[in-house]
């Protein structure tokens, strides 16, 4: 659990205008800071922009980017879609799931460095398959660079 | 910050400017700063030009020079330019050079050799067949094509705005400003035939004049569709990072004609750089005076906003769309009324896909006419396409509609990788369909498609070979849509979870014929009764499957055999160890999850295919890559 500032979503607001509808963007705000959706924070905001709680869940758990759970230092997303597809992106994503023992079930380590995650396009498709770690994207893998590439951030942290 | 301009004169004496500081470098060096050759590393290779630049004492402007002493380089960060399968790509001018596959470690040789020596350097150059190809434009992937909206793309900095302006950029609204009214700019867009560029080819000309057709309305917007969804696809993406300025003039033009004075650029969450490059488009515009109020001293007005989607395919739907910009859960509605009468908070909206209004700038700029003079009858100008897949030269590329399958698999495509044989093409995302070696010569246009049951869509184009199981195929797009089904309507809801179940037992091997009627009948209900394009279409991959690979469908049902190899319950592949190649270190036996290798030191392994669950992991781990998949059965065409 991480401590929240409130302070920090008072800025970010202020920034939105306490406005209903940048409700999206708030949360993006809260969610780039934590990683994840805190529910108090969610309880919080929708207090301040005067909108009821089953309104901002109703939101948060419609896109497939919200998360009302903590994410890893690393979220690796590995891309499902059609061209990674017919170029085995199944066997990058198996791979990694096995290098990091997660599983669709349970896609966060529990020392909190990695939350395996699956895409449907990243729109990288001329470099498929393609991984993609936070903001960095990483073409033409395969199995063995995959498991490479999560051994190398794991080193990192070491 | 820049000095805003306030009148069709200062725009005219800096865009001369801008002009006149481009023409005097002697040199450009471009270097692709799209998704695909940033993931390549050309980021490192732009800084490192830089530095070793500087630290040599070669003149290299980041930026247009205000007094060119006709004596510098120019280094630019631009967008992509499409070979993406090449990259990390840079491209030199004046000679029009395109060096591929580029490192860190080739600067010095690239500013030696060719910045100071003036010489080209033979092993960055892009080689085929045996021959050295110098200028971008005579690779066959470049030949082929006509770049249009595309055509500054990789050509000029993404980043800056007086190269927009230098290459004639923003003419096209001032003209729309000062020298014709709203009705003559949408009578324009109507003459040259330009349809929709996001899917369903509606003309746009019609849309606008819907749109301006409301003109007690004080309050109407533009929405500019950059949700590009569909898997596969990349187009808008490569416009928006590569050629920013031309998409925002795009919309102002339609702002101006239809009299509405907001837009909204909506950009899927998974393309950061796009955003990046838009908000710095319209911030380098605003300050200007290009956007915001009275532009140019006009009286006309215009703002612009972006808004970030959050991951949900549906939100390319427009009434979506348009929800999820308002901040609530992107869920369509029933339609009447449309979004031209009741879109954006209940207002009129223009809702326009990105390649569509980045055609928009030239159709004012040099006509109608022009504009048609490419493209068929029913479908005029070009359309960009993704194209991906099992193909030798992937990428981004731009052809005149109505050129031919065959065309751009062989001889853009450069034809199937590792000499496979060509099988289908995936055609539209999610709501198309797959056509096969029988469609190869059926031209690319929005009703030739049409006709044989798919779709052009936003313009993915995933080329598969033999290598390719058409019923996975059908698996995957219901497995797609069924995780984006918005659960609003019960025949988009239900029905793409029954057919997912369906595909997966066939998948299994535990199928029956009788599937096949529920899929079609299925099939059939949803496309009646589902409230929006996504239902409606859903089921488009599994009816063009069934339509031109039933034997594959029946070979799993009946046979129980995937002749790809793909699905593994079905396939006949099995992991063999090559007694000649094993060493005996007894690692895969080690490592076997099943305990199916068995064999003694020193001596060759054995698999027993009957325990072995094909997971690989003794493959993996072989350490003289003694152990191979053996696809015995497999079918050759």
């Amino acid at each position: 659990m991480v401590k929240v500032d409130y302070k920090f979503i008072d800025e970010v607001l202020e920034r939105f205008g306490f406005d209903k509808g940048n409700i999206i963007g708030i949360m993006q705000a809260v969610q780039e800071e934590y990683r994840y959706l805190p529910q108090e924070v969610l309880e919080y905001i929708a207090d301040k922009i005067d909108v009821s709680t089953a309104k901002i869940f109703g939101v948060a758990t419609f896109y497939g980017n919200f998360s009302m759970d903590v994410k890893g230092k690393y979220v690796i997303k590995v891309c499902r879609g059609t061209a990674c597809h017919v170029r085995k992106s199944a066997d990058v994503l198996q791979a990694i799931y096995d290098v990091t023992g997660l599983s669709e079930n349970q896609p966060t380590t529990s020392d909190g460095l990695f939350t395996i995650e699956t895409v449907s396009c990243l729109g990288a498709c001329g470099l498929s398959p393609v991984v993609m770690v936070n903001e960095t994207v990483h073409g033409a893998m395969n199995p063995d660079k995959a498991k490479a590439l999560i051994n190398e951030l794991r080193e990192k942290e070491a | 910050m820049r000095t805003r301009i306030n009148s069709l004169d200062e725009f005219k004496a800096l865009q001369a400017k801008c002009k006149a500081a481009r023409d005097a470098e002697k040199r450009k060096i471009l270097v692709c700063c799209g998704t695909g050759c940033v993931a390549g590393g050309n980021m490192d290779v732009y800084n490192e030009l830089k530095k070793r630049m500087d630290e040599l004492g070669v003149a290299c402007e980041v930026a247009l020079a205000e007094d060119a002493s006709g004596n510098s380089v120019g280094l630019k960060k631009s967008g992509c330019h499409g070979f993406c399968e090449m990259g990390p790509l840079v491209r030199i001018e004046p000679e029009g050079w395109l060096y591929t596959k580029c490192k860190v470690s080739d600067v010095e040789e690239i500013i030696n050799t060719t910045i100071i020596g003036g010489q080209f350097i033979e092993r960055l150059g892009y080689h085929a067949n045996g021959e050295l190809y110098q200028r971008q434009e005579d690779i066959p992937f470049y030949k082929k094509q006509t770049r249009r909206v595309l055509e500054h793309c990789g050509h000029i900095d993404a980043e800056s705005i007086e190269e927009y302006l230098a290459i004639d950029g923003y003419t096209a609204l001032t003209k729309a400003l000062f020298e014709m009214s709203g009705d003559e700019v949408i009578k324009e867009v109507t003459d040259s035939g330009l349809r929709g560029r996001g899917g369903a080819g509606f003309p746009t000309g019609k849309k606008w004049s819907q749109v301006a057709a409301h003109k007690e309305e004080p309050v109407k917007y533009i929405v500019c569709n950059g949700d590009e969804g569909d898997p596969g696809a990349f187009m808008d993406r490569s416009c928006m990072e590569g050629d920013p300025h031309k998409v925002l003039e795009g919309m102002i033009i339609a702002g101006v004609a239809t009299g509405s004075t907001e837009g909204y650029i909506y950009v899927r969450a998974e393309y950061p750089l796009a955003v990046a490059r838009l908000s710095n488009a319209i911030k380098q515009a605003e300050e200007l005076g290009l956007i915001g109020d009275d532009i140019l001293g006009s009286g006309k007005s215009f703002h612009m906003h972006i808004n970030c989607g959050a991951g949900a395919f549906v939100c390319g739907e427009g009434s979506a769309m348009t929800a999820s910009i308002e901040g609530n859960r992107g869920m369509p509605r029933t339609k009447p009324p449309r979004s031209v009468d009741e879109g954006l908070y209940g207002k009129p909206t223009c809702l326009n896909n990105v390649e569509t209004f980045a055609n928009v700038p030239d159709i004012i700029k040099k006509g109608a006419a022009w504009f048609k003079s490419v493209g068929t009858e029913g479908s005029s100008g070009t359309k960009a396409f993704a194209l991906t897949g099992n193909v030798v030269n992937t990428g981004l590329i731009e052809v005149p509609m109505g050129t031919t399958m065959r065309e751009v698999v062989y001889e853009i495509g450069g034809g199937i990788k590792n000499g496979a044989a060509f099988k289908a093409v995936q055609i539209g995302g999610p709501s198309g369909g797959c056509l096969t070696s029988k469609h190869l010569d059926l031209p690319l246009d929005f009703d030739s498609l049409k006709s044989v049951g798919a779709i052009i869509g936003s313009g993915g184009l995933v080329v598969m070979d033999e290598n390719t199981c058409m019923v996975d195929t059908a698996r995957f797009f219901m497995n797609f849509i069924c995780d984006e089904s918005c659960g609003k309507c019960t025949p988009c809801r239900e029905g793409t979870t029954r057919m997912r179940i369906i595909l997966e037992n066939i998948c299994n091997g535990e199928g029956t014929l009788e599937d096949l009627d529920e899929l079609e009948e299925i099939a059939r209900m949803m496309e009646k009764s589902s409230l929006c394009g996504l239902g409606k279409t859903a089921a488009n991959p599994v009816l063009s499957t069934l339509a031109n690979f039933r034997d594959e469908y029946i070979e799993h049902i009946v046979d129980k055999r995937c002749s790809a190899g793909v699905c593994q319950k079905l396939s006949q592949k099995a992991f063999v160890i090559d007694p000649e190649k094993c060493i005996g270190c007894t690692k895969c036996a080690r490592n076997c999850p099943v305990e199916a290798i068995t064999g003694k030191v020193k001596t060759a392994h054995q698999i027993d295919t009957t325990k072995c669950i094909q997971c690989g992991t003794c493959k993996d781990n072989c350490p003289v890559g003694a152990i191979y998949v053996d696809n015995g059965n497999k079918k050759k065409n």
